[in-house]
Parts: structure tokens; C-alpha cells; sequence
């Protein structure tokens, strides 16, 4: 499928990004003209991933988010969101509803699944000790 | 000011009016902020408003079940009030319409 137009930004993960980021991400897919909630639901998934990143990829150090989004011709859009943290053991168990290694009761182990319900596609990467690749993908109903 | 805390002793309810964006980044402040409410109240009734608040990841899910697990502690309620479409999405998703009461009815006063 051919690309139509693509955006890239880099950044520390430092958590005062988590809002540019899905800012950013927002503003590149409102080119579609998507319906209000929709463009919601795409700033909530990159919320959840950009987030993950801060808090489990890189638990105690700054290190680098990638995020790429892309618009395809047939007008579907993709974003992927890339760290080179961690990584997880067990990727089928992570996303599991309600699935957490934060020990201390304030998260809620729901940023995978608030991703799957809220994007069209998910797919999750992840290598042990290199990091972990997020691709969400979502076709905006057509207003009107 | 993320969080505005209106305390009500007769009624022993607290109600915190949250507003703008529950990320990551901000509700550590949020939740520090209503902690100390509830700490030095000990209601038995949480309010929490978000009729200010334009966005909310599951942290802000994080942010109420520790409010809840707070509260039901005390042997206490919490209530939600004046969410938007957005927020009662995410809230849904996470089943705390089952956990805290859900509603709109905010310009009575407190309720229920
Ligand atoms: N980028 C990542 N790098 C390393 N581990 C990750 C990453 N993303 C997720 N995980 C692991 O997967 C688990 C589940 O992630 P998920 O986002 O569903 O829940 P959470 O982050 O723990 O809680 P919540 O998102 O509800 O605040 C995390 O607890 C963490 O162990
Ligand atoms: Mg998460």
C-alpha cells in the first residue's frame, strides 16, 4: 500500500513529553478529518505507549522514543511507537487485561487493552534487553 | 491548579474537581493532592468531578481504583461525576461503572 505522507519525531522519555506526543501524533492524523472521538481514541492508544516507555522500558534512566505515523492511500492510518528499553518477557501475558508489574497499586493494568479496543490493530515486538516495538493501525469512519 | 477540594464536614464528603489532562505526567500530583484530603476528612463519601478534565488514559483508571480502595477502607463511597463521552469510554473499559457510581448531576451540589 502506498504511502501518502509520513511523520517522525524523536524525544527523551522523560513523562512532560507524554502530552506532546499524543499532541503531535493527533495533530499529523487530523489530516484525514477524522470524527472528534476517533482522533480521541488515537490520542488515548499513543498515550498508553508513549507511557509504557517512561515507566517500564526505561524504569530507571532516560533513554529514546521513536515514534513513526504514516497515512496510507487507502486512508488508513498507522503509528508505531519504538523503544529500545527493557523489553518484555512474555508479550501474550502483558496484554492481558488488568496484567501489571507495578508493584506500588496505582496502575491498572489496562494500557494494552485500551490500545486493542480503541485502534483497528495492534501488534506488539518485543526482544528482552533490546526493547519494544508497538504498531496500532485505524481507519476513520467517514464523516458526514 | 489541577485539583480544587471543596470539603464538606456536616456531610462528611470531599469532592475534588479535577481538571485539564490525567496522564502519567499529572495525576501523581492529583492523587497526592486528594490523598491528603481524604487523610485529614476521613469522609464517607469522594466526589470526584471531571467535568473540567478534556483527556484521560488508564492512569486516571489507576488514579480512581486507588481512590476506591482508598475509600472502601474507610468503609467510605466514591462517587464520579459529570465525565465526558471520551472519559466514560475509557472508565467503561476498565469496569469502574461497576466499582464507583456514575453520574451527571452536578450542579445540585452533592449528591447522592
Ligand atoms: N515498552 C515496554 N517495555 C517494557 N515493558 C512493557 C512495555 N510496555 C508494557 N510493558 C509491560 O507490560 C505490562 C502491561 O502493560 P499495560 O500498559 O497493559 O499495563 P500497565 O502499564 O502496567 O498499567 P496501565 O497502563 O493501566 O497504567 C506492564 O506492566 C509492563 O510489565
Ligand atoms: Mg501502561
Amino acid at each position: 500500500m502506498k504511502v501518502l505522507n509520513e511523520m517522525k519525531i524523536t524525544f527523551p522519555s522523560k513523562s512532560v513529553n507524554e502530552g506532546y506526543a499524543r499532541l503531535a501524533v493527533a495533530a499529523f492524523a487530523s489530516q484525514l478529518d477524522p470524527p472528534v472521538d476517533e482522533l480521541a481514541d488515537v490520542k488515548t492508544a499513543v498515550s498508553e505507549a508513549v507511557t509504557n516507555c517512561i515507566v517500564h522500558a526505561y524504569p530507571d534512566k532516560v533513554g529514546k522514543i521513536e515514534i513513526c505515523a504514516r497515512i496510507f492511500e487507502n486512508g488508513e492510518f498507522y503509528v508505531k511507537v519504538k523503544d529500545y528499553g527493557c523489553g518484555i518477557e512474555d508479550v501474550k501475558k502483558a496484554m492481558e487485561p488488568l496484567f501489571t508489574t507495578c508493584k506500588n497499586g496505582e496502575r491498572a493494568g489496562l494500557g494494552f487493552a485500551v490500545m486493542e479496543s480503541f485502534m483497528d490493530k495492534l501488534s506488539v515486538r518485543s526482544k528482552v534487553g533490546r526493547g519494544t516495538c508497538v504498531v496500532m493501525r485505524k481507519k476513520f469512519s467517514q464523516r458526514g | 491548579m489541577p485539583v480544587r477540594i471543596v470539603e464538606n464536614k456536616e456531610n462528611k464528603t470531599v469532592t475534588a474537581f479535577l481538571s485539564g489532562e490525567i496522564d502519567h505526567h499529572g495525576a501523581k500530583k492529583m492523587r497526592e493532592e486528594i490523598d491528603r484530603a481524604i487523610d485529614e476528612n476521613l469522609p464517607s463519601l469522594l466526589v470526584l468531578d471531571f467535568g473540567e478534565v478534556s483527556f484521560m488514559d488508564s492512569s486516571g483508571i489507576g488514579l480512581v481504583m486507588g481512590r476506591y480502595k482508598k475509600m472502601r477502607d474507610l468503609d467510605g463511597r466514591v462517587f464520579v461525576q459529570n465525565p465526558s463521552m471520551h472519559i466514560k469510554k475509557v472508565m467503561r473499559l476498565a469496569g469502574l461503572d461497576k466499582l464507583a457510581g456514575i453520574g451527571d448531576s452536578s450542579r445540585k451540589g452533592v449528591q447522592p
